[in-house]
């Protein structure tokens, strides 16, 4: 094959999940002797993209080149037959089975994947332990080895080094850098814009599931050299972060937000000085390190973070599903210890969960999940409260949830079944809301919906803590805003002022320029 | 069942046309209570062709006082079936019940009953503590556990539960006595009631709800601030204590007890909640089909009996037939 001819391309791959558009036109190439990089703010379709790469998804529409060749993979297996390896996000390993067995499944030789186990320092690892007893770092080690084994000509690696060691990590790049001597290539999807400037020679940068910009510095140079560090290293971070961002303001519309911020500003006494909710040197694990913060009642309290940096980890311990391994929990500045959800929803502090599986009764019907709450204390089991039904109607009014398909929760649309897991907190009550990502993935006028609700409930004196992966809506929702970074609170901003910009360069620990 | 008032507008209704045989099989899946008493009609009916003497009040009697025992063990099936459990050592609850009842008849009627319901509080408890506490699977827990009381009763038997086998007259009363000319069994009068109230308990308490709720998302239920535990601990603990009842009730009706009495209720107790449309997954189903699928059951057994072809040839048909209406019922409910 010809020089010139990208090694693997995509034209004009769309995909969709539902209503919701992942990916639309995405033109991508990665030529033989480069590591490119794929970056983009939470959501931007890097992952989707990914997975059509290696065969997991078929695109909508477009095309994937290997060598010149439009190919047609229906499944992973084929990606791997025309030297495609990839490495997940979660290792894609059998966790009932031993290390051997997964190997065995996946037709590796032995000596192959022990070859780079060694090259990452992990011969003392045991073949015949279960994978499920392996410690996460590990597990992505063996599955990078296993992708390797198979002598792939691109390997595809999804934010492989967040779970890495230091050592591990420089074991990875080392490698790169011979893959690129070989010939071959490598699509590095990473937060770590550090990491890019060091080792990748390109860059493709995703907003909306569209390919909006292409970092080559002097690439020609590069691919003639075959230098061995990478040609990024000249691109200055904030630029790629503006890049990540793109010109427009989001899926609301822009005529929208001075007129929203300018009420909330006349409404700014909602947020008083009273603290409902507080937190002081909270630590999990590696996951959540000295997190401070106090929640104001009649306050909405935004919190912005990249995947995987805690998050998820601090919801579950402000929601009491997990106790923390130090630190303190106050509720109208008394200290709690609470062992399970229980005694948090006794606290009044509530939960609207990311993952909708985990909230909603799917074969039941909307009433039955709305009420779930009503009875979590054993004196209200042997009844049921004579206005169970108002309050359900209530509910449903206020969040004009379409009942048309209300006998059972899973055939409502995902909108609905957002508005459902909030729904709950309205029939049961609350003082203090904790929502993890309450729009990600539904429709604009549903989103509206929400925010105008989470408003009034913070007008009417409820104190809410916002994740959000929807960065535009910051400043249309929230009174202020808290930056997460590797586990900690890296930063604080004024919600009216934050911009997309300050928000992404704060959450990839970068300094905001004043 | 939850919503069974209002039948729900399905697929199967529109989308095939015509036939007889596609609009009855559609008529089902929108009514399954319907279906299940069409279903026993048929059953009485057949069983009157093959013995004319069975469509008479002694027949609809004798098949009562079968369903009774029968009916109450499936309640305790449905209950833990709707929160994705299951109770395989009901049946020795029963027996063990039974025995200790039949034990304490001397102690007076009051004594022995409530005597014999502590053995289910007990049991019940414990299966709760293993299923909620320890995460025991219930297949598990349940099994092991009629495993232990089969051999405590046995080693009791001689020792601390030695005297009489026989339950006292009150006792007897209940179990297999009628009233009204010897119309009504008092045994389904004990069903009865409990019948209204574990309909009331399912479909009119909290505690109802949650049972279905955990029985479709667990998680969910824990993340609403719910403790799961103690409702799981609860269901095992009320079922224990129907399957004492019951117990009770059959150990009246024969008259004397041994540690063999209740053991032939097993398959039927768990099939009778299957039949009746509760689904072995939780979250789905209901005590009206339960009794339902208890006196189909109990029909199929004297049809049976009345065509006299032996107790191996018995088994076969009545394992077939009980497999073959919950493969139907599961169909019907998979279309809608």
């Amino acid at each position: 094959m010809s020089e010139s001819q990208p090694l693997l391309a995509t034209v004009k791959v769309a995909k969709s999940y539902g209503p919701v558009v992942a990916l639309r036109e995405v033109e991508f190439a990665v030529r033989r002797g480069e590591v490119h990089a794929l970056l983009g703010a939470n959501g931007a379709g890097k992952s989707t993209l990914v997975k059509i790469l290696a065969g997991v998804h078929t695109a909508d529409a477009g095309t994937v080149h290997v060598d010149g060749r439009a190919m047609q993979f229906h499944d992973p297996v084929d990606a791997m037959a025309v030297g495609i390896a990839t490495v997940f996000q979660d290792p894609a390993l059998i966790p009932d089975l031993t290390v051997r067995q997964n190997l065995q499944l996946s037709e590796i030789k032995d000596s192959a994947f022990t070859h780079w186990l060694e090259w990452f320092d992990l011969q003392a690892l045991d073949l015949d332990a279960l994978v499920r007893d392996l410690p996460l770092e590990t597990l992505r080690v063996v599955d990078l080895a296993r992708a390797l084994a198979r002598d792939p000509q691109v390997l595809l690696l999804d934010e492989i080094t967040a779970a890495l060691t230091a050592d591990q990590a420089e074991r990875v790049f080392a490698l790169l850098t011979d893959w690129r001597k070989q010939g071959r290539a490598a699509v590095l999807i990473t937060h770590r814009l550090a990491e890019v400037r060091r080792i990748c020679d390109r860059a493709t940068i995703l907003r909306d599931g569209r390919n909006v910009a292409l970092f080559e510095p002097n690439s020609a140079a590069t691919v003639a050299n075959g230098s061995v560090t990478g040609t990024m290293q000249d691109v200055d971070e904030h630029e790629l972060v503006e890049a990540m961002l793109g010109a427009d303001v989001g899926e609301l519309e822009k005529s929208d937000a001075p007129e929203q911020t300018s009420q909330r500003q006349s409404d700014s006494p909602t947020s008083s000085q009273e603290i409902a909710f507080a937190v002081q040197g909270l630590n999990s694990g590696d996951a959540v390190r000295e997190i401070s913060f106090e929640l104001h009642r009649g306050e909405i309290l935004g919190l912005v973070a990249l995947e995987g940096q805690g998050q998820e980890r601090l919801f579950s311990l402000l929601s009491g599903d997990r106790q923390p391994s130090d630190g303190e929990i106050l509720v109208d500045g008394g200290q709690r210890r609470w062992r399970a959800p229980y005694d948090a929803v006794g606290d009044g502090v509530v939960l609207i969960p990311g993952d909708r599986l985990l909230t909603l009764l799917p074969n039941l019907s909307v009433r039955q999940n709305l009420v779930v709450p009503l009875f979590s204390r054993i004196r209200q089991w042997l009844r049921i409260p004579a206005d169970e039904r108002q309050r359900v109607m209530n509910a449903i009014d206020r969040l004009s949830i379409d009942t048309r398909a209300a006998s059972q929760v899973r055939r409502l649309s995902g909108g609905n079944q957002q508005k459902v897991a909030i729904g709950r907190w309205l029939v049961a009550g609350f003082r203090t809301l904790l929502c993890f990502d309450p729009t990600r993935g539904i429709d604009v006028q549903t989103k509206r919906e929400i925010y105008a609700l989470l408003r009034e409930l913070a007008a009417s004196g409820a104190a809410i803590l916002l994740y959000t992966s929807e960065l535009a809506e910051i400043p249309l929702v929230c009174d202020r805003v808290l930056i997460m970074h590797d586990g900690r609170i890296v930063d604080e901003q004024n919600a009216a002022l934050a911009t997309e910009a300050s928000l992404l360069t704060a959450a990839h620990g970068l300094e905001v320029p004043a | 069942m939850i919503q069974s008032n209002s039948p729900p507008k399905t697929d199967s209704a529109t989308a095939e046309p015509g036939g007889p045989v596609a609009r009855v099989a559609a008529l089902a899946s929108d009514y399954p209570t319907l279906a299940l008493t069409g279903i026993l009609a048929i059953l009485v009916l057949v069983t009157g062709l093959v013995e004319p003497n069975y469509l008479s009040i002694s027949g609809a009697r004798n098949t009562l006082l079968q369903a009774a025992p029968l009916g109450i063990l499936a309640g305790a099936q449905t209950i833990l079936m709707l929160t994705g459990g299951i109770d395989l050592s009901v049946t020795m609850v029963a027996t063990g019940s039974a025995y200790v009842a039949a034990n304490q008849s001397s102690e007076g009627a009051a004594v022995a009953i409530l005597l014999g319901i502590v053995v289910g509080l007990v049991v019940g408890s414990a299966n709760g503590v293993g299923v909620a506490v320890f995460r025991v699977n219930p297949l598990i827990m349940t099994l092991a556990m009629s495993g232990i009381l089969l051999g405590l009763f046995t080693a009791w038997a001689q020792t601390i539960l030695q005297g009489s086998t026989q339950m006292g007259p009150f006792i007897k009363l209940i179990g297999g006595g009628s009233f009204l000319g010897n119309r009504i069994p008092y045994s389904v009068v004990v069903w009865a009631l409990i019948a209204v109230g574990l309909i009331w308990l399912l479909k009119r308490t909290g505690w109802g709800r949650l049972l279905y709720a955990i029985g479709d998302n667990e998680i969910a239920v824990r993340l609403a601030g719910v403790r799961v535990w103690q409702v799981r601990i609860t269901a095992y603990i009320v079922a224990g204590v129907l399957g004492s009842i019951s117990g009770i009730l059959l150990g009246g009706r024969t008259g004397a007890v041994d540690l063999q009495l209740a053991n032939a209720f097993l398959l039927p107790s768990v099939a009778a909640a299957v039949i009746g449309g509760t689904s072995i997954f939780g979250g789905v189903g209901g005590y009206t089909g339960t009794i339902l699928g208890a006196l189909i059951l109990s029909v199929l057994n004297s049809m049976l009996t009345f065509l006299n072809v032996g107790q191996a040839i018995q088994q076969v048909v009545y394992g077939t037939i009980v497999l073959a209406l919950a493969w139907g019922y599961a169909g019907l409910t998979r279309r809608a």
